[in-house]
């Protein structure tokens, strides 16, 4: 079989990519802005007569591409925000010298790191060693690629987006714990040991908390996830999944989870600086290191998108009557708050300890998480025939899902974290 | 294999099991190192995370300081003290001028006395707030908390630059006395500091003594029985938070501290969020000395004019003399053989001796429990290795 009858069999299983969206809306809208380049590439290579997979092939790259480098410069913008965010919350100005409000600080940052010297420790696994950084870049600029951005922008519409989603995120994992052994030295070793075990304990309760979504979904796609927390409920209160009882529980459990997926403080345990160093990070010098921030935050603009997918309506308006702003606007205003927030806690928060770590996953989170999945269903069975809930569901779902809470967060936890003390004086 | 007989039930492991030398993780924690504050260094061996045995090694930044001050003139190692604790450089400066005033028998007017004891207790601010900063980080809080201790710091260092030139390095003590006297309007923006500070410590302990992650992270950590700490020779803060009252300023009142009104917070447990909380508590305290002292500071002399600054020369004899550093208990001991130099100089630095029990508080715990109990110890590795 010729290649490019190869490529064409592999992108036609893709239901509707590239040129395979049959309805064509104008071509200069704010809605179709982000697909702009794409249709370009598509009506040049037409206008050429070029063969069907070559624009097929073409089309699918820049709509990837537009991806890449929407979140790269994202990534760059985020890398002077969160300096300048955690300044401020430092009383201290952050980088002011690179251009105005140090705007081109990402740009030095890049130029420092290309010129650095890449240093392999003897003791490394040269190949691994160059290999992980690597690793960690391509799953979360894949996981990015299922995300509905907007409503006319997803780059990869995947049936199985939210599998995709989490089997590449799961190569993360594998991907530290190389750069961890790889290394030859300690510290990244122990780096790795804490990564593989935090980030496993922690997709359990991301997972679980996602599936309440997909049973009252029906629905593995992204996409018709978004569109089923579409409407409003009393005409002004958006039906998103985060403003349900149970939706609001695994919300913040996914938030939580996400927080120690994408390895932020508090749960920066795998690159404890205090402690060890810069874990799993520790050899690395020059671009690899900087592929390794690449990653970590990829990871995070990821998660985080899943998470405004799954919980709060993906790229819906937040109130009716906003229809005129192009949806990706929302989107990314979502992203930013959700962000904002991850530099927040980063901001305020100590690090919990290993043991803690894990009690607090397998203890607290994981137990709720399961409980949101007979909640959601107790919902969906208690909905009235219109689709929207009574107050008795409300009622009887918030219960249900509090007396845990309660049990697990105040007395549980009152036994295991000691409470303030007293304190005496001698004269 | 662990052998521990100071540590605290709640610490304790259940059960020691049989230790596989095979699997045993040899780590050399430091000297570079991002929170041993400074170069200090620690031979770690870990089962898994869980420290088995735990090594300190002293002396990376040994600079000879005793052996040269032999050589040089009395004087001469006034400005060498500064370089001990850099953090608070006039404590030190206070106590070796103290030991030689003894040796020598000087005398000290009363003005002079009131602005050691203030700088004294600026310093102690210094020294704790900066505390609750660098443990906070130890912590993994990444310079939150620093950055807010570092903010009233400097207003505290603007001054020291005001009264002696140097915001650190202040070489402001004589042998009767102080360098130079307060500049006009000193002890009123002094005020100002001292009735501005509570409010900031309110504001610090909103932010962090209640907070659950620190709270988990702190309590039942590092703790030792009182026997353990006397035995050890603990003193400062450390000691005082497993509920020991003893406090040089009261113990043996030195200066004019016989003068303030003042009280010793006590600890009950010892472990590190004790640590912390006395520190919070004296804070208060040298508050409140403060208040008393520039309200009391009196019109006089700063320095004792029969003092000789050239060719000063001790009288054959030797000399202790000790003060309650921030730290704890700083001493300098001195020997004269009559001539311009002391023939023997030799100093107690709280840093180091705290230092000595750190094995025993870490042995049984983690890797993350020892970066905070030896955050909670509060060296500076100027004063450990000298």
């Amino acid at each position: 079989m010729r290649v490019p009858a190869l490529i064409a069999l592999v992108l036609g299983s893709f239901p509707s990519l590239g040129l395979a969206a049959t309805d064509k809306p104008p071509l200069l809208t704010g809605e179709s802005l982000p697909r702009l380049p794409q249709r370009l590439v598509e009506m040049a290579l037409e206008a050429l007569k070029a063969p069907d997979w070559l624009v097929s092939l073409a089309s699918f790259a820049t709509a990837a591409g537009t991806v890449v480098a929407v979140f790269l410069s994202a990534f760059a913008l985020l890398s002077l925000i969160e300096r300048k965010t955690l300044a401020r919350a430092q009383n201290r100005l952050g980088p002011n010298r690179a251009g105005i409000f140090g705007i081109l600080q990402p740009v030095a940052d890049g130029i420092k790191m290309l010129t650095k010297e890449d240093i392999v420790p003897t003791k490394a696994e040269w190949f691994l060693h160059l290999v992980a950084p690597v690793m960690i870049v391509i799953p979360s600029i894949l996981a990015l690629g299922v995300i509905p951005y907007g409503r006319e922008w997803l780059p990869v519409p995947l049936e199985l987006g939210l599998v995709f989603f989490f089997a590449t995120g799961t190569m993360t994992e594998v991907a530290v714990f190389i750069a961890g052994w790889a290394s030859g030295s300690k510290f990244p070793m122990l780096g790795a040991m804490r990564a593989i075990s935090q980030m496993i304990s922690y997709e359990l309760p991301l997972i679980i908390s996602a599936l309440s979504v997909v049973m009252l979904s029906g629905t593995l796609s992204l996409a018709d996830i978004v569109a089923a927390q579409s409407g409003y409920h009393l005409g002004f209160i958006p039906a998103w999944n985060i403003l349900t009882p149970w939706g609001f529980v695994a919300g913040i459990i996914f938030l939580i989870a996400a927080n120690a997926e994408s390895n932020r403080c508090p749960f920066d345990l795998p690159e404890g600086e205090s402690e060890i160093v810069a874990g799993h990070m520790t050899e690395y010098s020059g671009f690899k290191y900087a592929l390794f921030f690449m990653g970590e935050y990829l990871g995070l603009f990821a998660i985080s998108g899943l998470g405004i997918t799954l919980f709060l309506g993906g790229w819906q308006a937040p109130l009716p009557g906003l229809g005129f702003v192009p949806s990706w606007f929302w989107f990314f205003g979502k992203l930013a708050a959700i962000i904002f927030f991850f530099l927040w806690v980063r901001t305020t928060f100590p690090r919990v300890r290993v043991d803690q770590l894990m009690r607090f996953a397998w203890l607290c989170l994981i137990p709720i998480a399961l409980l949101t999945l007979p909640v959601a269903a107790l919902w969906h069975f208690t909905a009235n025939p219109d689709g929207s809930n009574g107050v008795l569901s409300w009622l009887l779902c918030s219960a249900i899902l509090a007396v845990p809470f309660i049990i697990i967060t105040v007395i549980f936890n009152r036994r295991l974290a000691p409470s303030l003390r007293t304190y005496h004086y001698a004269e | 294999m662990i052998s521990n007989p100071f540590m605290s039930p709640a610490a304790a492991p259940a059960s020691v099991p049989e230790l596989d030398e095979d699997q045993l993780l040899h780590v050399s924690l430091g000297p570079q190192h991002p929170s041993t504050h400074g170069v200090f260094r620690m031979n770690v061996v870990l089962d898994g995370e869980t420290v088995v045995s735990l090594k300190p090694v002293f002396g990376y930044l040994h600079r000879n300081h005793e052996k040269i001050a032999e050589g040089v003139t009395f004087l001469s190692s006034m400005p060498f003290t500064d370089r001990l604790d850099y953090i608070c450089p006039l404590t030190n400066n206070w106590a070796y001028a103290q030991a030689v005033e003894k040796l020598a028998g000087i005398e000290v007017p009363e003005r002079a006395e009131y602005m050691r004891v203030i700088t004294a207790e600026l310093t102690r601010l210094i020294n704790h707030t900066a505390f609750v900063g660098f443990f906070l980080g130890d912590m993994g809080a990444w310079g939150t908390a620093l950055m807010y201790a570092f903010r009233e710091r400097e207003k505290i260092l603007d001054l020291f630059e005001e009264l002696t030139g140097a915001r650190m390095m202040s070489n402001f003590m004589r042998f009767g006395g102080c360098r130079n006297d307060l500049p006009a309007g000193w002890a009123a923006k002094a005020s100002t500091l001292v009735n501005e500070f509570p409010r900031f410590l309110d504001e610090l302990e909103n932010l962090i003594i209640g907070n659950e992650v620190l709270i988990a992270r702190t309590q039942n950590v590092g703790a030792l029985p009182k026997e353990a700490l006397i035995n050890g020779g603990i003193t400062g803060p450390m000691l005082r938070a497993a509920g020991v009252a003893y406090d040089i300023r009261k113990a043996e009142p030195y200066g004019i501290y016989d003068r303030f009104k003042f009280r010793i917070p006590l600890g009950t447990t010892g472990d590190c969020y004790d640590r912390m909380m006395i520190r919070f508590l004296e804070l208060r305290e040298s508050l409140a000395i403060l208040r008393q002292a520039l309200d009391q500071l009196p019109e006089g002399q700063f320095i004792n004019p029969k003092s000789k600054i050239r060719n000063f020369k001790a009288p054959v004899g030797e000399a202790y003399a000790r003060i309650e550093g921030p730290k704890g208990e700083l001493g300098f001991y001195l020997i004269s053989d009559g001539s311009t130099n002391p023939f023997r100089y030799r100093i107690r630095p709280p840093s180091f001796i705290n230092l000595t029990l750190l094995e025993d508080m870490c042995l049984g715990l983690d890797l993350a429990d020892v970066v905070i109990i030896l955050g909670s110890v509060d060296i500076v590795l100027g004063e450990v290795d000298r």
